[in-house]
């Protein structure tokens, strides 16, 4: 029971990871019916940034702050620079472009900070958390911690604020947006920022387990395509249960089931995808959109 | 009474397909002016036109000031609130955010909160149903959310697109009766297009008339009701 327990908690924490991710990822397809590939690799990026600060001295919080504002800005600008001038191409164009940044992101962080793996540190204590008899990693509590706020705080802007309304809005309905005097591209390239922060929580907070080097979101990326999937590629609050479901399972199954152990669990998050798309494909929180043709 | 929309020389174009050539009219301020005109005549084009929607051509002004160089966005801002065929409802929004996002852009003081009390005045039922999902409401409950929404901005002109589309006579006849009252109360001016000729020129002070792209005929509405072709073809006796 107790192993149970840990493997769960374990798993809330990776799900966490995914659960940031896939969430990037929802924002900006529900915008734009565009999957950016590039999203662990942006992640990724801004990871690296914060391992520059931290070892120029700077605290841990600050970079912390430092990294997601300028990762909002980045994801501004690749949106405005990269992205706006396909707005209007065939969905492939824009798919093949994030691919683009994806290799493009991949290959200077490798030549600025090359491919050796590097200690990411963890912002929480060593310590192992004990209650009663089960013991919890301090990192794995922090994390949940962070994302949860995190997840609190993009609730309360979307919901409560009149810029997330318009964000809203201009997602859902870009002409009516326009007539309500929304500048509609501005919305998006917000999104953009937005998605990019939340890929940076993931990317730090992924970086002290998996350790730093320029591949390290790739499998992630394929979690939180899992999770985005299950919970339905439409809905915000689908990702994160998708997040959150993708993470308990991986390690459950990676604890329970012996032949697939920790070698085969990324087959587990495909093999989740495929009978999404079989069973349900438009996710558990997901509309099924019908379409005229 | 100064204009408050002067439009000259309009042409607008789908693609390459021009689609406007080249109207003028222009409208008091103040006033209830209506296009009417048979479908493919240019109707919803010409507001589409006005509000930069469609890449345009001549000249278009708004209460003296030129517009035709700017973007939907600005001219929204300086207070045109278009309500678009097929209404534009936010349908996953509840009714009481698709208001908010009607008070995005005004420049107008006064809060939010008060001209939603204002529009629930109107629409009473919108009140009831404030924090329903918009996509479920009726469409006669759309349409009101709709000018509901367009008049958020505060609203010196209204340009309304067919807004008894689809809808039952009795629920025309109510959202009619108050466009008159908001036109009265509140002094927005209103620029309908209608197909239903009957209730627009029982609506309207003004009327033009769209014929393929152009405009061939205007006057009050008082004498074109009496006019024979305009009835022999717009309202069937």
């Amino acid at each position: 029971m107790d192993v149970f327990l840990q493997q769960v908690l374990s798993g809330l924490a990776t799900g966490g990871i995914y659960a940031s991710l896939a969430l990037a990822l929802v924002m900006i397809y529900q915008a734009t019916d565009v999957v950016n590939f590039a999203q662990g690799e942006m992640a990724m990026f801004a990871t690296y940034l914060a391992w520059s600060m931290l070892n120029a001295g700077m605290s841990y919080w600050l970079t912390f702050v430092a990294t997601l504002a300028i990762a909002f800005v980045a994801g501004v600008a690749i949106q405005r620079i990269i992205i706006r001038p396909v707005e209007t191409a065939p969905i492939l164009t824009i798919v093949i472009v994030t691919l683009g940044l994806l290799v493009i992101l991949n290959s200077v962080a490798g030549w600025i900070w090359t491919y050796l793996q590097k200690p990411f540190p963890s912002p929480f204590p060593r310590e192992p958390i004990r209650i009663g008899g089960i013991v919890f990693g301090a990192h794995d509590v922090g994390e949940i911690a962070v994302t949860l706020v995190m997840l609190a705080l993009l609730f309360a802007f979307f919901r409560f604020t009149p810029l997330g309304l318009a964000m809203r809005a201009a997602a859902q309905n870009p002409v009516s947006s326009r007539l309500a005097g929304i500048r509609v591209g501005w919305m998006l390239a917000l999104g953009w920022g937005l998605a990019a922060v939340f890929g940076a929580v993931a990317g730090l907070m992924v970086a002290p387990v998996l350790t730093l080097d320029p591949n390290m979101m790739g499998g992630i990326q394929i979690y939180a395509f899992a999770a985005a999937t299950l919970g339905g590629f439409g809905s915000p609050v689908g990702a994160v249960v998708g997040g959150f479901i993708v993470g308990i399972t991986e390690n459950l199954v990676g604890t329970y089931v012996s032949f697939i152990g920790t070698e085969l669990k990324l087959t587990v998050a495909l093999a989740m995808i495929i009978v999404v798309l079989l069973v349900r494909p438009a996710g558990l929180f997901g509309r099924t959109v019908v379409r005229r043709v | 009474m100064p204009a408050i929309l002067e439009v000259e020389a309009l042409e607008a174009f789908y693609g390459r397909t021009k689609a406007l050539h080249g109207v003028s009219f222009a409208m008091d301020e103040g006033g209830i002016t209506t296009v009417l005109g048979a479908n493919g005549a240019g109707k919803t084009t010409t507001l589409r036109a006005i509000c930069a929607m469609i890449r345009r051509s001549g000249s278009i002004r708004f209460a003296g000031q030129r517009i035709e160089g700017r973007g939907t966005e600005d001219i929204v801002k300086l207070g045109i609130a278009h309500v678009p065929e097929g209404r534009g409802t936010f349908v996953d929004l509840t009714v009481e955010e698709n208001l908010r996002v009607g008070a995005w852009a005004r420049r107008a003081g006064g809060s939010v909160a008060e001209d939603m009390t204002r529009v629930f005045g109107y629409f009473p039922i919108l009140a009831e149903r404030r924090r329903q999902v918009a996509g479920t409401l009726s469409g006669g409950e759309q349409q009101m959310l709709a000018v509901s929404r367009a008049l958020m901005l505060r609203p010196r002109l209204l340009l309304l697109d067919e807004p008894s589309l689809g809808l039952a006579p009795l629920i025309v006849r109510e959202i009619f009766r108050i466009l008159r009252a908001i036109n009265r109360e509140a002094g927005v001016s209103i620029l309908l297009v209608e197909q239903n000729a009957s209730l627009a020129l029982d609506l309207a002070d003004h009327v033009f008339l769209l014929e393929t792209g152009r405009m061939v005929l205007s006057g009050t509405s008082d004498v074109l009701k009496r006019d024979d072709a305009i009835r022999r073809s717009y309202l069937g006796y």
